[in-house]
């Protein structure tokens, strides 16, 4: 990135000039992103909708990436920009570890994503804001690590479940009744996309499983064998057996009152 | 002022060219095979932390023998060049041969800039394709000239004797052990003919392997993998001693 912007500063993202404009731009916004660890790694997920106004822009977009090949980044917000970051990100992840012949170790990488939601507050600031999630696997402690970001740049690390985008309140929500420590890898599949359900209940810019177009969420593992996204068929497995038991309870598994 | 003395162009380039040979054999040698599924890198590197062989794109490697800061230079500005291409445009549009050519300018500038003493490295760019007839190999010397090799590549030390018992082993569709093996025979003959063994430890052993899953086909071979590689080669090559017909050549090949 430093010799990106020296010499071919125009490339890179929060380097252009803005062009006045009163309003906000209409583009297409990218909408809920969640994540959740269980011992041995740490779960990615979103839902495939974008949204541009109160019109669905894209069905079947994806906004959950590998950043390498211990990490990976889902984006809400702007999705030009946010693939536009996250293309950034992974360049400068591998050009790192292969000009230094090591990995950058995860706080790096935290940090380095940091500066990049940073540098595109300008943009933000006239509606045109990216808030990523970030997971990866931590090799050196060997566990699973969620980081959050806001639009200036501030990180968070966060213990357990995260969620961002339009229906991050609603995922966060039904996460928090269902998470617990000792989930296993299927748990916690199941479990990111009964939160992305919750989030398609009640926010209308978030996508629900598609059932008819056999749009399902993405959903990737980052376990100490490295960054594994799931195939189709088994996340449509898992969309499916979701959707049939909430055909029977319509708000999905309740949690005990005590 | 004094008048230089009055030496001839033919002169002053063959001094440099002379000058950089030298360092260049001064290194150890290192060998670059073709196998049945990939590119395998092989050279005596007793360090741990430089390293000669390197990654540079998805499918495409780098290997380099002579003065260590020089070719390291030039490795980082290979990597910057193929990551600025990738992300400017596509990583397909990332080619072996656009790199070779941004070497090839570079070394012979440096080659034939008078300043500038010249750079005593001789450096190889691979590529691998989806099959063996779309690998490339490219051998840049160090006055920036190209040459376009095929099968087995040698540069550093003895190269001229490595690579001339190289054409006469190697073939095409070798097994990863077999080829392995045949690296480590051609580099363990000294220049008198003698032979001496290299430990494993003292290998250092990378490959372009187009089997792997990922985008990025580079991998370093090393530790317990790397024993058991060559001691599957050993015993292959013991076996069609024997005129084995029955070959379990393909347990060689596996590198996951």
């Amino acid at each position: 990135m430093d010799f990106l912007s020296e010499h071919q500063p125009e490339l890179l993202p929060g380097k252009r000039s803005l062009p006045p404009v009163k309003g906000v731009i209409e583009a297409p916004h990218g909408t809920t992103i969640v994540a959740v660890t269980f011992p041995g790694g740490v779960v990615l997920a979103g839902d495939r909708r974008a949204t541009m106004g109160n019109v669905i822009a894209q069905r079947d977009i994806e906004k959950v990436f590998p950043a390498d090949e211990y990490s990976a980044v889902g984006i809400a917000g702007t999705a030009g920009l946010a693939v536009e970051m996250v293309k950034l990100f992974q360049l400068e992840l591998e050009h790192f570890e292969k000009v230094e012949g090591a990995q950058l170790s995860l706080e790096g990488k935290a940090n380095r994503l940091s500066t990049m939601i940073r540098s595109n507050l300008g943009m933000a600031m006239q509606g045109l804001a990216v808030v990523p999630l970030f997971a990866g696997f931590d090799v050196d402690r060997e566990k699973g690590r969620i980081f959050s970001y806001d639009v200036t740049g501030g990180r968070s690390e966060e213990q357990g479940y995260a969620a961002t985008g339009s229906g991050s309140v609603f995922a966060r929500g039904a996460m928090k009744k269902l998470f617990r420590d000792d989930l296993s890898e299927a748990e916690a599949t199941t479990l990111v996309v009964q939160a992305l359900y919750d989030a398609a209940d009640d926010d209308s810019a978030t996508g629900g499983p598609d059932v008819a177009r056999r749009i399902y969420p993405i959903v990737t593992v980052i376990t100490e064998d490295g960054f594994r996204r799931l195939t189709e068929d088994e996340a449509s497995d898992i969309a499916r057996s979701v959707l049939e038991r909430r055909l029977e309870q319509p708000d999905g598994p309740r949690a005990s009152l005590l | 002022m004094s008048t230089p003395f009055y030496v001839s162009p033919q002169q002053a380039m063959a001094d440099r060219a002379e000058y950089a040979r030298k360092g260049i054999a001064r290194g150890r040698s290192l060998v670059v095979l073709q196998y049945a599924d990939g590119i395998v890198f092989v050279g005596e590197n007793p360090s741990r932390a430089l390293h000669k062989f390197s990654e540079i794109y998805d499918r495409i490697g780098f290997a380099a023998a002579g003065k260590y800061n020089e070719y390291e230079n030039l490795r980082i500005g290979g990597v910057r060049y193929a990551d600025l291409r990738g992300y400017t445009y596509d990583r397909d549009d990332v080619t072996a041969r656009g790199l070779a050519n941004v070497y090839a300018q570079t070394l012979g500038t440096i080659f034939s800039s008078v300043g500038e003493k010249p750079y005593e490295v001789e450096l190889v760019v691979a590529e691998v394709g989806e099959t063996p007839e779309q690998d490339q190999i490219y051998r840049l010397p160090h006055d920036g000239s190209i040459v376009d090799e095929h099968g087995s590549v040698a540069v550093g030390g003895n190269a001229e004797q490595i690579s001339g018992y190289l054409d006469q082993r190697h073939r095409d569709g070798m097994t990863l052990a077999e080829a392995l093996r045949l690296a480590v025979q051609s580099l363990s003959r000294d220049t008198n003919g003698s032979e001496r063994e290299i430990p494993a430890e003292r290998l250092e052993v990378a490959v372009l392997d187009r089997t792997r899953p990922q985008k990025r086909k580079f991998k370093r071979i090393g530790g317990r993998q790397l024993a058991r590689l060559l001691e599957a080669g050993g015993a292959e090559t013991a076996s069609e001693a024997e005129a084995d017909t029955d070959s379990d050549t393909d347990s060689g090949g596996d590198v996951e």
